[in-house]
């Protein structure tokens, strides 16, 4: 803004002129500079998976550089520690990791499913603006404490009704995880159910159907995309869960589908690597860029597929 | 004349169809409480395993040997040396990548892409960020088991989380409110800077803190760069080592003392006590700034 001097005689309105230009060329510069700026954070995300990428390919490599990558996708012992015979088959923990996920999806799947369609169909707005945040406070629980409730909690509980249950077991942490997993299926089914039109549930009201019949036969129906793609999520969710396997799942590799012994998971096995002490530059070291790679492929598969889903088989109202 | 709807079957089965609908609306709602009932039980459980372990000493000890020495004090100074790297790194970066995609990045393929590169980051497990900090900071850049190392690693984690609320805080602002300005003769900057960004802060910060209370509650990814928990020190920089709550929690929670379980629950008191305080925070931002427009 000029401000126009009257007491100076000089000034004249090309000198106004000459003023705003100064200004403005200031101004012009921070105007061409931010964007280029902005577009330097937004490229940090990029780099950033172009980072995991490379770590994970590289270390991968040198790993089987030492290890047959025939032999970490066929054979079924996973024995790192063993310096004379060792064995590096994925299979264990991927079964372990499988078993652990599948438990939780059996939590899960139902019982999110059910509150989505509770939430979305059922209750009153005021109801739903209450049980809503207290669902997000579940899923904002870190971690750690599931762990801690699964080892010891759940796990004495259960051991109460199946006295053989080890300390370290897959049924527990399983369902613990899939406990942290409801409200994150809840909450996206719920999301996909309340986008279909209330016209479509009042033709089917209108028809002389009960509720039960308008979720179930009209409105699933109408969001399965958006349901099957929260599922789909949700198990990539508890495939990268880390701590609570870690904590209530044990570290014995075993290619069993015993959900009462002690398993390890892709994850606790990169925990217990490196919380121990297993020297930079070892093949151990190596592993677990190998394994975490394997769980790279799966999470990024499973969200791939999720988006794929949604977009693919989408009903558009 | 054969009629169309037969009544009577109608009304027979109306009845069933009824206690049908009652019954699964019933266990629809017992679903929908189970997850309340399981919240109630881990608090009460988890409060009642603290009591009595959880004092001022807990709050002013360095980790121990021994249970009743046991504290908290250098994990929790740690979290809040963790935030400070944490906190305004993932906040410029997450802020200025919302700007850019929101307001500057034309519709092609490769704004597509960057959107794309950040939902798909946002679904890689928190473990995988370890390994990445473990490679590039910790070992690459020499950065060692720092407050530096896991607060770069920690904000790249939360990144994503922050570009979408930040993007969906910016996208709420109405148009009208940059026409205006473009109005009034102000740059684009100008209208950024003055006029859309303060009508997203609110929705900013409540998303943000949000994200930052899940890198306080994040083990998995410092468990492998390697943070210790047993440590009797306050880093003085950014460049000593430390340790945070989830890190020394983990510990005690692995140890084969009973004592030690609830040391453990002590801790857990305290970092949800910590969490709570910066959910009440957000909330608080949300509903007395939130303009809605």
């Amino acid at each position: 803004m000029a401000v126009i001097k009257q007491d100076s005689p000089t000034y004249s309105v090309r000198e106004m002129i000459k003023e705003k230009k100064a200004k403005q060329s200031g101004l012009m510069f921070v105007e061409k500079l931010m964007p280029k700026l902005l577009l330097l954070t937004a490229v940090i995300s990029v780099l950033t998976t172009l980072g995991i990428l490379f770590t994970l390919l590289f270390e991968t490599f040198t790993f089987f550089s030492r290890v047959s990558i025939i032999e970490f996708l066929t054979a079924k012992e996973w024995l790192p520690w063993n310096e004379e015979n060792g064995s590096f088959g994925v299979a264990p923990l991927v079964t372990g990791t499988l078993l652990t996920t599948g438990i939780a999806m059996v939590v899960a799947i139902p019982i999110g499913l059910a509150s989505a369609i509770y939430l979305s169909e059922y209750a009153s707005d005021k109801t739903r603006r209450i049980i809503k945040p207290i669902l997000e406070v579940l899923a904002g629980i870190p971690t750690i404490v599931y762990g801690f409730f699964a080892l010891t909690f759940v796990t004495p509980l259960l051991k109460q009704i199946i006295p053989d249950l080890g300390i370290f077991n897959a049924l527990s942490p399983g369902i613990v995880m899939g406990i942290m997993i409801i409200p994150m299926v809840a909450s996206l089914s719920e999301d996909a159910m309340s986008s279909v039109p209330n016209a479509i549930r009042e033709g089917a009201l209108g028809l002389g159907s009960t509720k039960l019949e308008v979720a179930l036969k009209v409105v699933l129906p109408a969001s399965a995309s958006g349901i099957i793609a929260s599922f789909v999520l949700a198990i990539s969710r508890a495939v990268g869960e880390t701590m609570i396997v870690a904590v209530a799942g044990g570290s014995s590799p075993v290619l069993s589908f015993d959900v009462t012994q002690s398993i390890q998971t892709m994850t606790a096995y990169i925990v217990q690597v490196t919380t121990g002490d297993a020297g930079y530059g070892t093949t151990i070291y190596y592993s677990i860029y190998a394994v975490g790679m394997t769980l790279f492929v799966f999470t990024l598969a499973m969200n791939l597929l999720a988006q794929y889903i949604s977009r693919r088989f989408r009903e558009e109202y | 004349m054969k009629k169309l709807i037969d009544q009577e079957k109608v009304i027979k089965n109306m009845a069933g169809r009824l206690v049908k609908n009652n019954f699964f609306k019933f266990l629809f709602f017992l679903a929908t409480v189970f997850g309340l009932i399981v919240l109630v039980v881990l608090l009460y459980r988890i409060f009642t395993q603290a009591i009595g372990w959880l004092d001022i000493d807990f709050l002013q000890n360095f980790a121990s040997r021994r249970p009743e020495e046991a504290g908290i004090k250098a994990a929790l100074i740690g979290s809040l040396w963790l935030m400070v790297i944490v906190a305004p790194l993932s906040l410029i970066l997450g802020v200025g990548t919302a700007i850019y995609l929101e307001e500057y990045a034309k519709k092609n393929r490769f704004t597509d892409f960057i959107q794309t590169n950040i939902s798909n980051l946002a679904g890689v497990p928190s473990i995988v960020f370890g390994l990445l900090g473990l490679t590039v900071f910790v070992r690459g850049m020499e950065l060692g088991r720092s407050v530096m190392a896991a607060g770069l690693t920690m904000s790249l984690l939360v990144l994503p989380v922050i570009v979408v609320a930040a993007q969906e805080a910016i996208r709420a602002v109405p148009n009208q409110l940059r026409e205006a300005s473009y109005g009034m003769g102000a740059t684009k900057w100008q209208t950024i800077y003055r006029v859309v960004l303060p009508a997203a802060i609110p929705g900013i910060l409540t998303g943000s803190i949000l994200a930052l209370s899940r890198a306080i509650g994040e083990t998995a990814p410092l468990v492998v760069i390697g943070i210790p928990t047993f440590i009797a020190y306050l880093p003085k920089s950014i460049f000593d080592t430390f340790t945070v709550m989830p890190m020394q929690i983990y510990n005690w929670t692995g140890r084969p003392q009973e004592e030690f379980q609830h040391v453990a629950a002590a801790g857990i008191v305290v970092l949800l006590f910590v969490l709570i305080l910066m959910n009440s925070i957000a909330v608080f931002i949300r509903n007395k700034f939130q303009k809605r427009f």
